[in-house]
C-alpha cells in the first residue's frame, strides 16, 4: 500500500475532482510527467489533454483538461484549468460538432491569422476531446 | 377630494404594483443564490491562481511588457461594470458617480474610452457622448463561462500592448453583502507590482522557493499574466451579477413595504370618505324623517 497525494483540478467554474490519488500522471509543455507522494515542488504549464490518476482503489481515472497549470507539492497536486471534465462526461457529438466547425474555419481563415490560430485550437481540443471519448 | 371610486382605483393599482414588486424581489432573490454560488465556485480558483502568480512573481525580475508602466498616461480605457436591466435603486448610478471621479481627475487632457459590460454603462456613455471601444450586453445578470472574461481580456490586452491604451482600469461593485455593495476602481494594465507575500506563509515559503518550472519562470509568467487580467474581470463580472441581483432584491423589498405604506393611507382615506358619506346620507334620512313630522 503505497501512501496518497492529494489531487485538485480547479476550474473557474466548479471543483471538479478532490480527492486522495495513488498517482496522477498530466501533459505538461515539455512532456508528460507523473506525480507520486514526495514530489519536488514543481510548476508547470499544461497542454490540452488528458490527465490520468489512480483513485485509492487502483482504477484508473481520466479527466480531459484544456489550458491549464499545474503545480505539484510533496502531498498535494493542484490543477488549474480553464475547462476540465470526466471522460464519462464528454459529450461526443458536441465534440464531433466542434472539429468540423474548427476545421472549416481553419480553410477559411488565413494562416498566421489570430482565427487560425484558435481554430486550431479548437480543434486540438475537439481531437483531444474525441480520442479520450473513444477510449470509454 | 377624490370620490370613493377614486380611491377604489387607486388601492387596486397599489396592490397590482405591489405584487409586481414582491415577484421582482423572490426573482432577484433567487437569481442572487445563483450567482453567489458562482462566485463561491470561482473563489478556490482565483485564490489558488493568485497564490501560484505571486510565488512565480518572486522569482521573477518581471520585464514582462504588462507589467511595464507607460511613460506618459495619456489614452485611458474605463471597463465600466453595470447592469442590463433597472429597477435596481442607485446601483448603476453609484458605479456610473464612482467611474466620473477617475475621469475627473485633474489632469483631463487624457483621451478616455470605455468597455461597458452592461446596457445601462453603455446608455450612460452614448448619452455623454464618451468613446465606446468594446460593449458587452446580455452578460451580466445571466449565465455565463470564462471564455467571456477570456475574450474582452485578450482585446484589452492587445491594444494595451499595440499602445492605444497606456492604463486601463475596471469599475465594477463589491458584494460586501446582500445589504451592501462597494462600487470599487482597479487598475488592471499595466499590472500593478505583484505583492510579494513577507510574512504570510511562512511555513510555505521554502517550497515555493525552490519550485521547479517548466517551462521557465518568465514564460510561464507570459502565459499567466494574461490570464490573471481574464481572472479579475470574470470575478468583477460574477461580483456585479451578484450585486445586480442583491441592489435589485433591496430595492423591490422596499419598493414592496412602500406599497403597503400606501395602501394603509389610502384604505383611511377610503374608510374616512366613506364613513362621511354614510354619515352624510344617515343626516339626510334624518332631516327628511323629521321634516315629514313637522
Amino acid at each position: 500500500m503505497t501512501e496518497n497525494i492529494r489531487l485538485e483540478i480547479v476550474t473557474p467554474a466548479k471543483k471538479v475532482v478532490s480527492e486522495d490519488v495513488q498517482i496522477v500522471m498530466a501533459p505538461g509543455v515539455l512532456g508528460e510527467f507523473g506525480v507520486l507522494v514526495g514530489h519536488t515542488p514543481f510548476l508547470t504549464a499544461l497542454k490540452t489533454g488528458a490527465i490520468i490518476y489512480k483513485d485509492v482503489d487502483g482504477k484508473e481515472r481520466y479527466i480531459f483538461v484544456n489550458d491549464g497549470f499545474a503545480e505539484a507539492l510533496p502531498d498535494k497536486v493542484t490543477i488549474l484549468a480553464e475547462s476540465a471534465e470526466r471522460r464519462r462526461d464528454i459529450d461526443m457529438s458536441r465534440a464531433e460538432k466542434a472539429k468540423e466547425r474548427a476545421l472549416k474555419r481553419l480553410e477559411d481563415a488565413e494562416k498566421g491569422d489570430i482565427d487560425f490560430i484558435r481554430a486550431k485550437s479548437a480543434l486540438q481540443r475537439a481531437i483531444n476531446r474525441i480520442n479520450l471519448a473513444q477510449t470509454r | 377630494m377624490a370620490t370613493l371610486k377614486d380611491v377604489q382605483i387607486k388601492i387596486g393599482a397599489v396592490k397590482k404594483t405591489k405584487q409586481i414588486t414582491k415577484a421582482m424581489n423572490m426573482v432577484a432573490a433567487s437569481r442572487l443564490k445563483g450567482a453567489q454560488r458562482d462566485m463561491d465556485g470561482f473563489k478556490p480558483y482565483a485564490d489558488k491562481f493568485a497564490e501560484v502568480l505571486g510565488s512565480l512573481a518572486e522569482k521573477s525580475e518581471q520585464k514582462n511588457l504588462l507589467l511595464a508602466p507607460k511613460e506618459e498616461v495619456k489614452k485611458i480605457n474605463i471597463v465600466l461594470f453595470t447592469s442590463d436591466r433597472g429597477l435596481c435603486g442607485g446601483f448603476n448610478m453609484n458605479l456610473i458617480n464612482k467611474a466620473e471621479q477617475l475621469i475627473e481627475k485633474p489632469e483631463t487632457d487624457k483621451k478616455i474610452s470605455f468597455t461597458a459590460f452592461g446596457k445601462k454603462g453603455n446608455g450612460w456613455c452614448k448619452s455623454r457622448d464618451k468613446k465606446i471601444d468594446y460593449e458587452y450586453i446580455g452578460i451580466v445578470g445571466s449565465r455565463f463561462d470564462f471564455s467571456v472574461a477570456a475574450n474582452a481580456g485578450q482585446k484589452l490586452i492587445d491594444d494595451f500592448i499595440d499602445s492605444k491604451y497606456d492604463e486601463v482600469y475596471i469599475v465594477y461593485p463589491e458584494f460586501i453583502s446582500v445589504a451592501k455593495q462597494q462600487p470599487v476602481i482597479k487598475q488592471i494594465l499595466p499590472i500593478p507590482p505583484l505583492e510579494k507575500k513577507e510574512e504570510a506563509d511562512e511555513e510555505n515559503k521554502p517550497f515555493l522557493a525552490e519550485h521547479i518550472c517548466e517551462p521557465s519562470v518568465n514564460e510561464l509568467l507570459d502565459v499567466m499574466l494574461p490570464k490573471s487580467i481574464f481572472v479579475q474581470i470574470h470575478s468583477a463580472l460574477l461580483e456585479t451579477s451578484a450585486c445586480e441581483h442583491a441592489a435589485r432584491m433591496t430595492a423591490m423589498n422596499n419598493a414592496t413595504i412602500a406599497c403597503n405604506d400606501m395602501i394603509q393611507t389610502l384604505t383611511l382615506a377610503y374608510n374616512k370618505a366613506r364613513q362621511a358619506a354614510i354619515t352624510a346620507e344617515l343626516m339626510d334620512i334624518v332631516g327628511g324623517a323629521e321634516a315629514l313630522k313637522g
